[in-house]
């Protein structure tokens, strides 16, 4: 499994990529394989306000449901409708697809938060949570 | 801190499964797999060709002896005086309330001799019930065979076609719910019947549990359905498949909270059959008080959203009226469904509910059981 090393992860299993300051957020590959075939993704809605560590929506896969949890703060500017129509885009690619992007509301959480870890503490995090 | 060790149990085809590797988890105190290749894969394959399940967790109590009818009509509550030898049918273990100890597939090996098919994650508590409710009964030696078979499902609408290959015994010759011994990859008297929990056509074949011979035969199955594309397939796709069929799983749909009646079950239970079983007395006066107050129904769900195991059923205005025993999405079938129970009043086809999903109220309504039914055979040749 892959973790590209520009992304920032949480321990909640969401990835986020910042551009400027526009932030995206998906799910991890782990994620996606331990849920195994996704058929729901439940979106937020643009113009919603996320906060770090709190609800945003949920994936469920055939057998569960993982809430997803917001990277950092923002606005949501857009969300991923495709994934209305074809949510297993996720377990094809969880590192390409966006669930929703925001405009960051405080770019210093980036830094501030040590809830966001980087993709090597990410692996670890995994490798120590699955035991292998 | 540290892990408690939990040693779980396991198959014969433990690495079998890990090499395959599988995603395993902890059923019932069993290490087993709950998906290969993916469970929507998975899924498809038995309803549209082959797929090859171990469920040797599944238990299986011999009663062999002259009292061996008079016990299986005291613990069963179907009529085991009508099977005929090679013939099996569906049936369960009742507690004197009328709720549900297990349920099972009853076999007649021969005449005094019965094989019951247990549930993997209830066999300690059956083959203590079946004891003590024998008890002095004369005549009856119980046999508990569950470590004894590798157990195999081959199921969909290539499963005779795959098993054939391994068998000289004319498979056509089995009629659903039957069985009978043949000789399956070199080794005679296996077992072979007509049975499964996918809805589906398909076979369970019954094999010494011993690593080498299970995995020679898991081997082979699979190779005599690759032409067929046969997938090895886990519980996550055998609950998905069971679920579209309606079928019941214990701790779900039934339970030692829920009755016969209220299951729905009640045309495997034959209070007139002759002799008493457990739980009959406390049936009758359901009857006698006008059946039951709730019932096992289908739900789909209208609105999106998928409604879950525990999840409540609500009326329009957002009470509760029942719960969910299992919901899932039908990957066959492409809808998001559910078993629940609710109110009878509440119970008929067409009839709008809500679910509550993490606080709001999604629509769904009651339709007919079961969800899928396989298609008739248009050729018999």
């Amino acid at each position: 499994m892959a973790y590209p090393a520009g992304n920032k992860y949480t321990k909640t299993h969401e990835w986020l990529s910042v551009d400027g300051t526009t932030g995206s957020v998906g799910i991890t590959d782990y994620a996606q394989e331990s849920l195994g075939d996704i058929v729901f993704v439940e979106l937020p809605k643009v113009g919603d306000k996320v906060e770090a560590g709190k609800l945003f929506g949920s994936v469920e896969s055939v057998k569960a449901v993982s809430d997803l949890y917001s990277p950092v703060s923002g606005t949501v500017t857009e969300i991923n409708e495709g994934l209305n129509a074809a949510p297993e885009t996720i377990n094809s690619d969880a590192n390409e697809t966006w669930i929703f992007k925001m405009e960051l509301a405080d770019a210093g959480e980036l830094t501030s938060l040590d809830s966001l870890i980087d993709a090597a503490a990410y692996e670890t995090f995994v490798s120590e949570e699955t035991g292998h | 801190m540290t892990d408690v060790a939990v040693q779980l149990r396991t198959t014969a085809l433990n690495a079998r499964h890990r090499a395959h590797k599988a995603k395993m988890v902890d059923f019932g105190g069993w290490d087993m797999p709950v998906e290969y290749g993916g469970l929507i894969s998975e899924h498809m394959a038995v309803r549209t060709a082959v797929g090859l399940f171990d469920v040797s967790h599944m238990g299986d109590i011999q009663l062999r002896g002259p009292g061996s009818l008079a016990a299986v009509q005291r613990l069963l509550m179907n009529d085991a005086s009508k099977l005929q030898v090679g013939q099996a049918h569906y049936s369960a273990m009742l507690y004197d309330n009328g709720t549900f100890v297990d349920d099972v597939v009853l076999h007649k090996l021969s005449d005094n001799d019965y094989l019951i098919v247990i549930n993997a994650g209830t066999r300690e508590k059956d083959v203590q019930w079946v004891r003590k409710t024998i008890g002095a009964m004369p005549g009856i030696h119980i046999n508990d065979f569950s470590d004894y078979y590798t157990q195999l499902a081959i199921q969909g609408p290539k499963a005779e076609a795959t098993l054939q290959k391994l068998t000289d015994t004319d498979l056509s010759g089995i009629k659903n719910y039957w069985f009978t011994w043949g000789k399956v990859c070199g080794l005679y008297n296996v077992m072979i019947a007509r049975t499964g929990y996918t809805g589906e056509d398909g076979f369970e074949i019954y094999i010494p549990s011993d690593v080498p011979t299970s995995e020679r035969v898991w081997n082979e199955v699979l190779e005599a359905g690759a032409e067929f594309g046969i997938v090895p397939c886990g519980l996550g796709a055998r609950n998905t498949l069971r679920l579209e069929s309606a079928m019941a799983l214990y701790g779900h749909e039934i339970s030692d909270t829920i009755n016969v009646f209220e299951a729905g079950l009640g045309r495997y239970c034959k209070m007139d059959k002759g002799s008493e079983f457990v739980g009959m007395a406390a049936l009758a006066e359901v009857q006698a008080a006008g059946g039951p107050k709730r019932k096992l129904v289908g739900l789909e769900m209208v609105e999106r959203g998928i409604g879950r195991d525990g999840y409540k059923v609500c009326s329009l205005a957002g009470e509760q009226i029942g719960e969910i025993t299992s919901g899932s999405p039908a990957p066959f079938l492409k809808k998001n469904i559910a078993l629940a129970y609710v109110p009878v009043e509440s119970s008929a086809v067409d009839t709008e509910v809500a679910v509550e999903i993490r606080g709001g109220l999604v629509k769904a309504k009651v339709v007919p059981l079961p969800f899928y039914k396989k298609p008739k055979k248009t050729v018999v040749s």
